[in-house]
């Protein structure tokens, strides 16, 4: 099986897509010729031509609001918005028309379109290229919110993603595109192919949305996590010695509660992690669930690990970076407790 | 420099505010048959005098004139007439429903019907609309039940879009109607991203979208006009400048520096203005941009001179800020007096055929209401089960849509 890191992986997901579907197209900012900053869509154009993977003047509402046209004419476009935080110029789009299209119009006109945009910090990109907004799409109703944390996945999830008949918002772990870095930002992070995660099936396969994933098993703690953050959780669970069990999340809408709660149920105790800034952060709706579902089984207040409340800054990224150190703390309070 | 002024800050006002004299007498507006129709293949930059002047067609006698007569058949033009009619007879009566408080808002289209009728008949069945929210014409042009759009606008138990939208928010995939937002603007780019996709499968269907004179302040109106210049998209965006953006007047929106068809020259769109009160004049500009899009030389920007003779809607009071008799002075007239006059003119109509017309779009509008009534009206409590609102929210119901479903109780 082929070894690839996150970025081929997403690049595979959308040569298989074009390869099987003349509905499906690619368009953003630099993607076309060129590839994509990140390279996601490299070689893209020139395999599958010039009209299915082409460069967008810098416009993301323009973008956006395109790609719903041509969901509506019946295409399956995936545009890229070349990082999240340049998405808001696209945000009315997002929340106005692409999610509620369909239930406006009782189902007689969809959207089945994928926005797919790098998030997250760990890059030293200061506010404008370190944020994550997943919390303000997740509280969207009629979106769908994915985010992958291995290349097995992101190729899974993005393909399940363009398959699916709704707007999705495909966020992307950028700090993790080349090897799953942990938060030991003085260490070397380890390229992806030396870990299992990154054998990614050449041809067509998907990961369903609305699935978490437990990614080590363990019984003293739950701790739940996405993106750069799983990783990070894995870490802090090696170095503190506790016996930690980590959830992926994967997909924030529709979120796998179930196995969430199964996991709490068994451990006791549970903390949540993401780079997100902590007021009304995804974390918060996990938190609500966990005590809605588990009150009794619960030995300890819910920890949450995140961003700091404030913009990201730029020369003090490990500070505000939520890294193994601050989830050991919270894991250990959580066994405190 | 020492003696230059102080900057100041200028806040355009309208020229006439309730109780002055409305006088319209110092707008340019050429003689009908004046302007020049260029070959559609032309180039945005050869035509841009046709961006500050008004294509017009009809004379003030009825006599159509020029190059843009599009020399329709007598049959079309009173199709043309008596939807107008409908739709103002429907306009009518759904705004006394709202007053009787059988509805929560209406919006009327008095004075602009040429617009959305004329271009319905330009353009082919199959291209898709994406207008705003005063373009009932289309759909009654299209041929869209009367009774649907009153079911709609009542919320009733037949309501298409099942109690979810405003009135007059409607929707229809099979009339080639797409869903109105309350969101301004926000079609206007979608109908270029439609149209790209038209373009991309080789289809021969084009895209048309609507907005006012204020909207084209919206950021959606430059990503419109720039994605369909790129690219090239086969659809045309029309400008509807009735005047009046609710209380403003089309100057804060930047009328007053230029037309809203100049805007159309710098991103290279051919840009058309046009008589929106002459329903020949919109046929053929229409016609015109319909042929270029067609012919995959792209998309045009047509910007319609009307008034809007009516407030914004149901709850809105022109009287607050505009004279009340400036309708009555707007010099470019009523679309149905001078449609009517033409055909009267041209021997194909007549003061009583007029008269029947017009009494028979008012019996077409109490029997659809009639229908629609006998299937409630809003607050009536008529609607399907309240478990219908977790509907289409996706496509399948997701779990936590099921459990709220469940707690409501239904």
């Amino acid at each position: 099986m082929p070894t690839m890191n996150m970025i081929q992986a997403l690049n595979s997901a959308l040569d298989v897509m074009m390869s099987r579907d003349p509905n499906v197209l690619s368009f953003g900012e630099d993607a076309g010729y060129f590839g994509g900053v990140f390279r996601v869509t490299d070689g893209l154009q020139k395999k599958h031509g010039l009209t299915r993977c082409f460069d967008a003047p810098i416009s993301e509402g323009g973008i956006v609001a395109t790609a719903i046209g041509m969901g509506t004419y019946g295409l399956r476009p995936v545009v890229e918005i070349q990082f999240a935080d340049y998405i808001y110029p696209g945000f009315d789009q997002i929340v106005s028309e692409a999610a509620r299209i369909r239930y406006r119009s009782a189902g007689d006109f969809t959207v089945p379109i994928t926005i797919r945009t790098p998030y997250g910090g760990g890059i030293f990109g200061g506010q404008t290229h370190s944020q994550s907004p997943e919390s303000l799409f997740a509280h969207v109703a009629g979106l769908k919110t994915v985010i992958p944390a291995t290349p097995y996945d992101a190729k899974g999830l993005l393909i399940s993603a363009i398959e699916d008949d709704d707007p999705v918002i495909f966020l992307e772990p950028k700090r993790i595109y080349n090897g799953p870095f942990d938060g030991h930002h003085d260490r070397p992070v380890q390229a992806w192919a030396k870990f299992p995660e990154s054998e990614v099936p050449q041809g067509h396969y998907t990961v369903p949305l609305g699935k978490a994933a437990v990614v080590r098993e363990g019984k003293d703690l739950t701790v739940v996590a996405y993106g750069t953050m799983v990783h990070v959780a894995k870490a802090a669970a090696q170095d503190s010695g506790i016996d930690a069990e980590v959830i992926d999340v994967r997909s924030l809408v529709p979120l796998d509660i179930a196995t969430i709660v199964e996991s709490v149920k068994k451990t006791g105790r549970c903390v949540i992690v993401h780079e997100a800034t902590r007021t009304a952060g995804f974390g918060a709706e996990i938190s609500a669930q966990v005590q809605e579902h588990c009150f009794w089984h619960l030995e300890a207040p819910i920890e949450r690990v995140t961003g700091w409340d404030t913009p990201y800054p730029h020369a003090f990224e490990w500070q505000y970076f939520p890294g193994p150190a601050r989830v050991i703390d919270a894991m250990r309070r959580a066994m405190e407790g | 420099m020492r003696n230059r002024p102080k900057l100041s800050l200028r806040v355009p006002e309208p020229k006439h505010r309730p109780g002055d004299k409305p006088d319209f007498s110092s707008l340019p507006i050429p003689e009908a048959g004046e302007v020049r129709r260029p070959e559609i293949d032309v180039h945005a930059r050869d035509i841009s005098d046709l961006a500050f002047t008004l294509i017009r067609v009809l004379d003030k006698c009825g006599k159509a004139l020029g190059p843009w007569n599009p020399k329709l058949d007598a049959e079309t033009l009173r199709r043309g007439l008596k939807t107008m009619l409908l739709t103002r007879a429907f306009d009518e009566r759904m705004f006394r429903a709202q007053r009787q408080g059988k509805t929560s808002f209406y919006m009327k289209s008095t004075g602009e019907e040429a617009v959305p009728v004329a271009q319905a008949l330009a353009l082919d069945r199959g291209d898709m609309c994406f207008p705003s929210y005063r373009q009932q014409g289309l759909l009654i042009a299209r041929g869209y039940p009367l009774v649907e759009m009153m079911n709609q606008i009542y919320s009733n138990e037949k309501d298409p879009i099942k109690g979810r939208q405003l009135p007059i928010m409607y929707s229809s995939k099979a009339h080639g109607f797409f869903t109105i937002s309350g969101n301004l603007g926000t079609q206007f780019p979608q109908a270029v991203g439609w149209a790209m996709a038209s373009a991309y499968k080789g289809d021969d269907r084009i895209a048309a979208s609507w907005i006012g004179d204020g909207t084209t302040a919206e950021g959606d109106f430059h990503y419109a006009c720039t994605f369909a210049a790129v690219y090239r998209a086969p659809v045309i965006l029309n400008v509807v400048n009735n005047q009046w953006a609710i209380s403003s007047f089309a100057g804060i929106a930047g009328g007053d520096e230029s037309t809203f068809a100049a805007r159309g020259i710098g991103y290279g769109l051919p840009a058309l203005r046009v008589d929106g009160n002459d329903f020949l004049a919109v046929y053929a500009a229409t016609q015109w941009a319909a042929e270029r899009a067609r012919g995959n030389l792209g998309a045009t920007l047509i910007e319609h001179f009307t008034y809007r003779a009516e407030g914004h809607s149901t709850s809105d009071d022109p009287s607050r800020y505009r004279p009340s008799d400036e309708a009555k002075a707007w010099p470019l007239g009523d679309p149905i007096e001078r449609l009517k006059q033409h055909l009267i003119a041209l021997g194909e109509w007549s003061e009583e055929q007029h008269a029947a017309a017009g009494k028979e779009a008012l019996e077409q509008v109490a029997a659809a209401n009639k229908e629609a009534t006998s299937h409630g009206t809003l607050g009536e409590n008529k609607l399907p089960s309240a478990a219908t609102m977790f509907e289409d929210v996706y496509k399948e119901m997701p779990e936590h849509l099921i459990r709220q479903r469940q707690q409501m109780g239904v």
